[in-house]
């Protein structure tokens, strides 16, 4: 008998079907009671963006490469004075806004792919819901808070 | 006496068909759910989220029950309660016990099949009153398919009619409480479906299935093309009573089955005089199974086009049970 014969008995797939639905009956729900009960996410979740002031040079490439425009950057250049005496004036970006917007972001993780100087990362933080739509927009603060929940970076593979 | 009687009678089939229908309502929310590996309701009610069916209840009382401009308003407002009263009169004939029954009609087959046709008026009407073109063609569809499955679901009924030599349910379910033979001295008997009734009976269930337009014969409120059919404009009071309506239908459509083929009240080797008091526990527990089947279907089969629906009923059913009372006839003749 070939292997790809249909069976011949009739309805076959309407038994088949009410097995599986009386199997699954019987089974446990994978459920987890959410407010009681908190799901633990793998380390790895893309829960919420961090931010880390001190590595981000107001380079734009999160906010220019984020497929909602859901960033926003602002800042200015600040003159740090010489490190020694007759040297020259350096210039440096200073970071004055860093917004996301967490009712447009669509959590597809270009902004932390794309950013040269590791200032974004993931956390599986997930509870952030709020009543107003307004309050979804995070601010610099808010965003570095978010930093002490994200997970330490798995160790290098040996060998 | 005779009031006292009557309305306690009415009372008990009200309050009765109510409390069934909430449980099936709650039933097939759990059941539904744990066949999709969901919990279903959980909260309502402290556990197990029994009091849903009450919730969702009240919910829908405190809905604006609207009116359709364009609707014919006599019709539409009377549409829920003809679907009602024909569900709530059926049970009146279903003997529950010897005596637990409300009237122990002669033509108690009859009256049967011909109020639960009344609930066709009542679908129709709702789908041509509402003055939607989803109402519409849903209650056309619901007419088409009602009169489709009305025949097999009579002829089948014919055949159990011609086995037990009567019409009535009462005398139907101690025609299957009757001694078929004896083994020494141990009398055996047994319902219809044993008695050769088992292709009658399935083209009974396919025909009640269609009768109560669920899954897989749902087409008259087929949700992806027709909204909700017939109930699209119903809100409110008047679609809690089509929703109870069609609950309670689920019940009494099984008890119907039960009572012809699997024995009704009757169970073997329960003493005759105990029937009385054990009848409605061995009735609920018939229905109960019989419930669980057309809900397990439910959610388990895909829904059928409208012309497969059609060619099962008249190209497969219908000449299987006229095939079917043939063979009964025959063997009720020679036997």
């Amino acid at each position: 008998m070939a292997a790809n014969k249909r069976i011949s008995f009739p309805f076959v797939g309407l038994y088949k079907g009410m097995w599986v639905t009386l199997r699954t009956l019987f089974k446990k729900p994978p459920t987890v009671m959410y407010p009681d009960v908190k799901e633990i996410p793998v380390p790895r979740a893309r829960g919420v963006i961090s931010l880390d002031t001190e590595a981000c040079t107001v380079c734009m490439l999160c906010s220019r490469e984020c497929p909602d425009w859901c960033i926003y950057i602002e800042g200015h250049k600040e003159e740090v004075p010489p490190s020694k005496p007759g040297g020259r004036v350096r210039t440096r970006a200073k970071l004055d806004r860093f917004d996301i917007d967490y009712a447009l972001c669509m959590y597809c993780g270009i902004c932390v792919e794309v950013c040269p100087f590791d200032a974004l990362f993931w956390s599986p933080e997930y509870e952030y819901s709020e009543h107003s739509i307004a309050d979804m927009l995070h601010n610099k603060d808010r965003l570095s808070d978010w930093l002490q929940t994200v997970p330490d970076p798995p160790g290098l593979e040996s060998s | 006496m005779f009031w006292l009687e009557v309305v306690l009678k009415v009372l008990v089939v009200l309050l009765g068909m109510l409390t069934l229908a909430l449980v099936v309502i709650y039933a097939e929310l759990k059941i539904g759910a744990h066949m999709q590996n969901r919990i279903g309701p959980y909260y309502a009610g402290g556990r197990y989220g029994w009091a849903q069916p009450l919730a969702d209840a009240l919910k829908f009382i405190q809905k604006e029950d609207l009116v359709p401009r364009g609707a014919d308003k006599t019709v539409f407002k009377a549409a829920p309660y003809i679907v009602v009263m024909a569900t709530l009169a059926a049970f009146v004939v279903i003997p529950a016990g010897p005596d637990l029954v409300g009237v122990d009609l002669d033509l108690g087959v009859f009256y049967l099949l011909a109020i639960s046709s009344l609930t066709t008026l009542g679908v129709l009407m709702a789908g041509w009153a509402s003055a939607n073109k989803y109402s519409l063609i849903g209650g056309l569809r619901a007419a088409a398919q009602l009169i489709a499955y009305e025949l097999p679901l009579v002829l089948a009924v014919v055949a159990v009619v011609v086995q037990a030599g009567t019409m009535s349910l009462n005398g139907i379910v101690e025609a299957q409480a009757e001694t078929w033979f004896t083994i020494g001295s141990v009398e055996v008997s047994a319902p219809f479906i044993l008695k050769g009734q088992i292709i009658g009976f399935i083209i009974f269930g396919i025909a009640a299935v269609a009768e109560l337009s669920r899954i897989p014969f749902d087409m008259p409120i087929a949700e992806s093309e027709l909204t909700m059919g017939y109930l699209t404009e119903y809100s409110s009071l008047r679609f809690t009573m089509f929703f109870l309506a069609e609950y309670a239908s689920i019940v009494l459509l099984s008890a119907i089955a039960a009572t012809l083929y699997l024995g009704g009240y009757w169970a073997p080797w329960v003493p005759e005089d105990a029937l009385n008091a054990f009848g409605p526990l061995i009735l609920l527990a018939k229905v109960a199974i019989l419930t669980f089947v057309v809900i397990w279907i439910r959610w388990t089969w895909p829904r059928l086009r409208e012309d497969q629906l059609q060619s099962l009923a008249w190209r497969w059913l219908i000449p299987l049970a006229l095939f079917n009372i043939l063979v009964i006839a025959t063997f009720k003749v020679v036997g």
